[in-house]
């Protein structure tokens, strides 16, 4: 596989102010690699929950601290690294909330990891606490079927 | 231009909240205080009106978990109108619309209310 041909990179404050900035960047590159309107707003949704929870629970609303926002592209790929330094989490807790249990309880919070995985087609984790945490978001240019087929999108 | 507006107009004992713009991490606190304020003033019959939004998130939609059994106890509720499909995508992704009330239009939910 050849290595990724073009990198973006972001580095901004960890300031919810910044949000909307994020997005739009991250927008725009998908843009300019030929997305639809659907893809963008689900990397665009993805890439602001990732980063909600950088600036709210990995810094814990210290604005001082950074996040890096970097966007790698393939042949057959999108990918959106989201980097910070903060407190990670335990990734044991990362598994899929259940839904049904999640609404019985009306629960604040805590959606975000669910939706990035509902709108990526994958999600990696590599956390470092304190050191290095690492979200990997992966969009295809095209839907792959069970046994790895491109399927073009609509 | 704010990225995020409220207007409030009030219909008889209902509350109408009408919401522009984008509403994630930054902005749903200013709706949390504007719906707060609503309870304060002991109404709990509220719409609100997500004709001119452009993007939510999830902080946006916690803003309504916050509230909404609050508010149907006593005997009020929280009635969504106007989403467009990609607004509702967001709610629909979550399982949102089995726990809210999602109607067409303003009018649809004020007739629900009475």
């Amino acid at each position: 596989m050849p290595e990724s041909m073009t990198k973006y990179y972001l580095k901004i404050p960890s300031e919810t102010d910044n949000l909307e900035l994020i997005r739009e960047f991250v927008s725009k590159v998908a843009t300019k690699v030929g997305f639809g309107d659907d893809d963008i707003n689900k990397i665009e949704l993805a890439i602001d929950e990732a980063c909600t929870n950088v600036v709210k629970h990995a810094y814990k609303d210290k604005n001082e601290k950074t996040i890096g926002i970097a966007i790698k592209l393939d042949y057959d790929r999108f990918t959106v690294v989201v980097t910070d330094t903060g407190k990670g989490f335990d990734i044991k807790k990362l598994k899929t909330p259940d839904m049904k249990e999640y609404l019985a309880e009306m629960r604040v919070g805590g959606l975000g990891i669910y939706l990035i995985h509902s709108l990526m087609d994958e999600v990696h984790f590599d956390i470092k606490p304190g050191v290095k945490n690492e979200v990997q978001m992966v969009k295809y240019f095209y839907k792959q079927d069970e046994e790895g087929l491109k399927i073009q999108e609509n | 231009m704010e990225s995020f507006e409220v207007r409030r107009r009030d219909d008889g004992l209902i509350s109408i909240l009408y919401i522009k713009g984008y509403l994630d991490a930054h902005t749903a606190p200013k709706l949390e205080q504007e719906i707060q304020n609503l309870i304060n003033e002991q109404n709990f019959k509220i719409i609100v009106n997500f004709n001119e939004l452009s993007y939510i998130s999830s902080a946006g939609l916690g803003v309504f978990m916050g509230f909404i059994e609050n508010v149907r106890e006593k005997d009020g509720d929280i009635k969504l109108t106007n989403m467009n499909p990609k607004i509702f995508r967001v709610f629909d992704l979550l399982g949102f619309p089995t726990l809210y009330d999602i109607l067409d239009n303003e009018n649809d939910a004020i007739k629900k209310f009475s």
